[in-house]
């Protein structure tokens, strides 16, 4: 996950600020660790310069002067195929998994898909670890049960997230 | 309030809580429990209702027993003209008031005048059916003027009348100046009916027994599952035993109450049925107070006793109900010591010791209600044995056998019901057919002789009878002689030497004795090979006789012409000495002090014959007394008794089913997960269907056999008390074994619907 | 996966009174394939899963199997085709309690009239084959669940079905017993070459199967096809 993307999510629903872009990051996927400001300024340059973003205008309301940013059609296309492509299963996945879904509401997209979709990738994973078990000696065993039980949680945790996604789509556009 | 009384509130609020299903649960057993207890009311009831009927027998009665009575103003000539209308008894009495202040009988308003008549409602609802007119004849045109009340009837269908007839002489009649009659004695019923009547109420009652304890068990597996909830949130074994017995007398108790609704509704009833000539009024049908006492106190206890014992077979754990994993093997030895006892207690009766006296009677009954519980008791081991030794046969059945070997507690308290009530049955209808049989062949009745015979007591004219006889319509034939009483009229050894004369043409003559020639004028005397000295002595020619019972018909000699002839057997009695008389011989007032006999014989294909014959006797003779052939009459009550016992074993097994039926449709309903599940997997519901019959066909099966082999026993034993030759009845075993394979196909046959229903795929559901 | 489908079930809808179970409901079964169906409490897994079996008809759609229309059947053909085509195993309570072990799972057998002596011997390999032959004289009352379980599938194995349907078969066992009794399973039916359909929320349990299908709101959706 790159904050990018996130930000160009962000952006779908309408051409923000810098601080705005931060305050809202902050505000819902910043629990851990709020941005920088350095680090949202290096984003969104790069976005700019990949094309994904750009200056929607400059307003200087006494005191320094802020940048406006909007999303780019090719933006739009990034934010789409990254929703849209399951995330390789690994483990601490909930936040990535978690902000997309929050992004795919915001701007509209179906949670629900998102969510079969990488529910798919999960268990394509988890069929190969269960085949690899069912072939292996005991220690690739446990390797695989370790890596099954996570994966699962995970699942489980999609599931939940399915099953709430009434309730989510309330608070998030709220 | 105290722990223990909170725990039997609480029992009794599971009792009917629990939504639909407690609900069903409750009705089904207060229903269960009320058919019971209203039965065991209505038997409490019925020495009372004889009392009651005694009591108004007793008021209305006119025998007399004191001295001669002169007429008085407040006496009254009384003749008894009972008769019987299409089998039902009619009492009839005739009235003539000698004075002007004549007794007036119970439940009469007035005294009847000549040609007036009071009757009772029923006869006065037969007068104005169509059957009427067939009767009418027999009050001789009377007007009726009232009905007789209650206080004057035994029952309400009695049917009765006194009719005024100013005719009435002294002859033949009694002269009363009350009626009824304080402390008469009663001669009760002979022991053997005592004996018969008491096994009948056992072997009816024992059932109902059975099917109480097992109606308060409705619902029991469901019972089970809560207790054992209960112990899991902390009861410990007391308060579950306590809890139990709560709902278990909850249940008593609506059963208490739904069965004296049933009892008061059941009651008015009553009067609609007439059984055996016997009809009871409702207010009659009360049960006596020691019994409905001992009643209201034994339901409840016997409940609570079952459901504990229930409890015992079970324990109830907090995971679950565990049936103890070792299923105890059900013990021989104490099943035998009741049958033994019996047959211990019976065994000084068999053969010529016979029933002697109320310690007789007591004896009899105990052994039999023994030799009754033995087949109880041995069932469930019998069952036992038999379900663990069946092997492999169809899946039905299999599912079936194990079904039943897994727990077989419930079909054997049921099926108990039914062994006891068939056992029963066999038992005393094999001694009502033995006593029919016997009945008989011991009247000797052969079936060309007459089946009617007519005796009339105020009227001598025989030509007159017989043509008025003759020319009644279904009367084929008809034949009649005068009766005299004779008696040597010197010495007077009265009593001895007492004859029979009998006066009647030459024809009627030839049934009591060879007679060789015969022409009018002729006299016969007959001898047989008993005769006795002293009557050959006094009966000679020339021997001078009186005539009529009291001298009423002077004297006459038997002429020198009389012939001694050897006496036949004739078909109204015995070979015995007699004057025999052609017509001619006696003047018509000497034969006025007798009587006339006349035989007749009816066409067998009109039922209506005997009617107006009676009609005819009464025309008549108003006090004449028309007899039907015994052989005939004896069949009729037997018919009655054998009847009434079938339709008691028929309620009584309905009773039965309709619990096996609640128990297998509650055992469906338990087990709809796995039937729907067998179902699921492809099982035809026909093997389900099999293995519902063969469920409930098994263990009815191995009680009938065991039913057979204790109702042969008690039917042998019965015989043999009443020394009656042992004869087996196979119809009514076959019959009475046939009503146990009834209960079993109807179970089935009412539980395959709800097989159905729940054998649908929403029974996968898991609750 | 060239072959025709065994099992097809298009458009299936399905309302219990007011209640929509199934609502266009599609899916197919390939020979010898394991499918997971997958979906949220009340999605309506049992009642598609009921519905591919005969047990319950749909109230529009079609389930064919090997190109026979099911809802064409009568029920008692239905119930032939579950008897010798069909297995089922359920989350529990699907053994006869009266009965021993190796007689429940000689049930079936003796169901299609094969005789006892037989049908016992075949249910003993059965046994065997799941590692529970010395459970062949107890009741299932004197089994635990996971072995109770091993009894159900090798009842659903024993007349060598086309298709196995099992409903959350190890929803009530611990997952060592749930591995176990999955492994047993699909190893079994990949032996026999017998399709499972296979209806469980467990990933784990879903891990051992070919592909999933979704039922979401009465509908599915087929996700290893659509990617
Ligand atoms: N026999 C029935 N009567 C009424 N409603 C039913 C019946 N069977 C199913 N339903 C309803 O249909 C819907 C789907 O039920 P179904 O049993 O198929 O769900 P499921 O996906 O198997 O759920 P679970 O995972 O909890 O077993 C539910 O809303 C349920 O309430
Ligand atoms: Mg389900």
């Amino acid at each position: 996950m790159s904050i990018g993307q996130v930000f160009l999510g962000l952006l779908e629903s309408g051409p923000r600020h810098g601080y705005d872009l931060k305050r809202a990051y902050d505000d819902r996927f910043g629990h851990v660790r709020p941005l920088h400001y350095g680090q949202v300024y290096a984003t969104l340059s790069r976005l700019l310069k990949d094309g994904f973003v750009e200056l929607d205008g400059v307003e200087q309301v006494d005191g320094p002067e802020r940048k406006r940013y909007a999303v780019t059609s090719a933006g739009v296309t990034d934010v789409d195929r990254w929703l849209s492509t399951a995330e390789k299963p690994e483990l601490y996945l909930q936040n990535t998994l978690y902000t997309k879904v929050v992004l795919a509401l915001l701007s509209g997209r179906s949670a629900a898909d998102l969510l079969d979709v990488q529910r798919a990738e999960h268990l394509r994973h988890m069929r190969e670890l269960t085949r690899r078990k069912a072939s292996g000696d005991l220690a690739d065993q446990l390797v695989c049960d370790h890596a099954l039980f996570h994966l699962e949680a995970d699942l489980r945790w999609l599931e939940l997230t399915a099953a709430r996604l009434d309730e989510l789509t309330k608070r998030v556009l709220t | 309030m105290s722990a223990a009384l909170k725990d039997l509130l609480l029992g009794a609020r599971f009792a009917v809580a629990g939504g639909r299903d407690g609900w069903t649960r409750a009705v089904l057993t207060a229903v269960g429990v009320g058919v019971g207890v209203a039965l065991l009311l209505l038997a409490a009831s019925v020495p009372q209702a004889f009392a009651a009927r005694q009591a108004r027998d007793d008021a209305r009665s006119d025998l007399v027993s004191s001295g001669q009575l002169s007429p008085g103003a407040n006496t009254v000539l009384l003749g008894y003209t009972d008769t019987e209308f299409r089998g039902d008894a009619v009492r009839g009495r005739l009235l003539r008031a000698e004075g002007t202040r004549p007794p007036v009988p119970p439940g009469v308003a007035r005294f009847p005048g000549p040609g007036e008549v009071v009757v009772s409602p029923a006869l006065k609802a037969l007068l104005d059916s169509p059957d009427g007119r067939l009767f009418a004849p027999r009050l001789r045109g009377a007007r009726v003027i009232g009905t007789i009340a209650d206080a004057g009837l035994s029952g309400p269908g009695e049917l009765a009348f006194y009719l005024g007839d100013g005719a009435l002489t002294e002859r033949a009649t009694a002269r009363i100046d009350r009626f009824g009659q304080a402390g008469l004695e009663h001669e009760g019923l002979s022991p053997l009916l005592v004996l018969l009547v008491v096994i009948i109420f056992v072997v009816l009652l024992l059932p109902i027994a059975v099917f109480l304890a097992s109606a308060v068990r409705f619902g029991g597996e469901r019972r089970d599952q809560r207790l054992a909830a209960l112990r899991l949130i902390g009861a410990d074994p007391r308060m579950t035993r306590r809890i139990a017995a709560g709902e278990a007398t909850a249940g008593a108790l609506l059963g208490l109450g739904v069965g004296a609704l049933l009892f008061l509704a059941g009651r008015q009833v009553a009067p609609f049925f007439t059984v055996w000539d016997v009809s009871v009024f409702a207010a009659d049908v009360r049960p006596g107070l020691p019994l409905t006492a001992l009643i209201v106190v034994a339901v409840p206890v016997v409940s609570v006793a079952a459901g504990l014992a229930a409890l015992r077979g079970v324990a109830i754990e907090p995971l679950g109900v565990t049936r103890r994993a070792t299923v105890t093997r059900r013990r021989l030895w104490w099943r035998l010591i009741p049958p033994a006892a019996g047959l211990l207690v019976l065994a000084p009766m068999l053969g010529d010791g016979g029933v002697q006296g109320s310690a007789g009677q007591y004896q009899a009954a105990a052994g039999a209600v023994l030799l009754l519980l033995g087949a109880v008791a041995l069932l469930p081991w019998l069952i036992d044995l038999v379900v663990r030794r069946l092997g492999g046969g169809p899946v039905g059945w299999q599912l079936a056998v194990r079904r039943l070997r897994f727990d077989s507690g419930t079909p054997v308290r049921l099926v108990n019901g039914i062994t006891v009530a068939v056992a029963g049955t066999i038992g005393l209808q094999m001694l009502f057919a033995g006593a029919q049989s016997q009945s008989i062949t011991e009247t000797g009745h052969d079936a060309a002789g007459p089946q009617v015979i007519v005796q009339t007591h105020t009227f001598t004219d025989r030509a007159g009878l017989l043509s008025r006889l003759r020319s009644t319509p279904g009367v084929t034939a008809a034949d009649a002689s005068v009766r005299l009483t004779t008696q040597p009229a010197r010495p007077p050894r009265a009593g001895e030497a007492l004859v029979e004369l009998r006066e009647a043409d030459c024809a009627s003559l030839a049934h009591y004795a060879r007679l060789g020639r015969c022409s009018p004028g002729d006299v016969f005397l007959v001898r047989t090979s008993e005769s006795d000295s002293a009557v050959t002595a006094a009966y000679r020619p020339g021997a001078r006789l009186t005539l009529g019972d009291d001298g009423g018909g002077g004297s006459w000699t038997l002429p020198a012409r009389t012939r001694v002839v050897t006496g036949t057997q004739t078909y109204d009695a015995v070979r015995q000495d007699a004057v025999l008389v052609t017509p001619g011989v006696l003047r018509p007032s000497q034969l006025a002090a007798g009587t006339i006999q006349a035989y007749v014989w009816l066409s067998p294909g009109d039922p209506d014959a005997l009617e107006r014959l009676r009609n005819t006797a009464v025309g008549a003779d108003p006090l004449s007394m028309v007899g039907v052939q015994s052989a005939v009459r004896m069949d009729r009550k037997f018919d009655g008794i054998r009847r009434g016992l079938y339709i008691g074993a028929v309620i009584t097994l309905l009773l039965i089913a309709a619990s096996m039926l609640i128990g297998v449709l509650e055992q469906l309903r338990e087990r709809r997960r796995l039937l729907a599940m067998l179902v699921a997997v492809g099982t035809r519901r026909g093997t389900l269907s099999w293995s519902v019959l063969w469920q409930t066909a098994v263990p009815v099966l191995i009680g009938m056999v065991l039913a057979v082999v204790f109702g042969l026993a008690l039917g042998a034993v019965l015989m043999s008390m009443v020394q009656l030759p042992l004869s087996v009845s196979w119809p009514v075993v076959g019959g009475s074994a046939g009503l146990g394979a009834a209960v079993v196909l109807l179970v089935t046959a009412l539980s395959l619907p709800a097989l159905w229903r729940l054998t649908r795929p929403e029974g996968l559901r898991t609750e | 996966m060239t072959a025709a489908p065994l099992l097809e079930a298009d458009d299936l809808h399905r309302s219990f009174g007011a209640t929509p179970a199934l609502d266009g409901a599609t899916m197919r079964v390939w020979p010898g394939e394991v499918v997971a169906v997958m979906g949220s409490s009340g999605s309506g897994k049992s009642t598609l899963l009921h519905c591919l079996a005969g047990i319950l008809l749909p109230d529009s759609g079609v389930v064919t199997y090997g190109g026979r229309d099911l809802s064409a059947m009568s029920e008692t053909e239905r119930s032939a085709l579950r008897r010798t085509d069909f297995g089922f195993v359920f989350q529990f309570g699907q053994l006869v309690p009266e009965l021993t072990c190796l007689e429940n799972v000689a049930l079936p057998l003796r169901l299609e009239r094969i005789r006892r002596g037989e049908a016992e011997r075949r249910a003993a390999e059965w046994l065997e084959r799941l590692e529970v032959a010395d459970l062949a004289r107890k009741r299932p009352g004197e089994t635990s669940g996971g072995q109770a379980q091993r009894v159900a599938v090798a009842r659903a194995l024993v007349t060598r079905p086309r298709v196995v349907f099992a409903d959350e078969p190890t929803g009530a066992l611990d997952s060592l017993n749930g591995e176990k009794v999955m492994r047993l399973l699909t190893q079994a039916a990949r032996e026999t070459a017998a399709a499972v359909v296979l209806v469980t929320h467990e990933a784990r349990v879903a891990g051992y199967s070919d592909r999933e299908v979704v039922v979401r709101d009465g509908r599915t959706r087929d996700l290893t096809r659509a990617s």
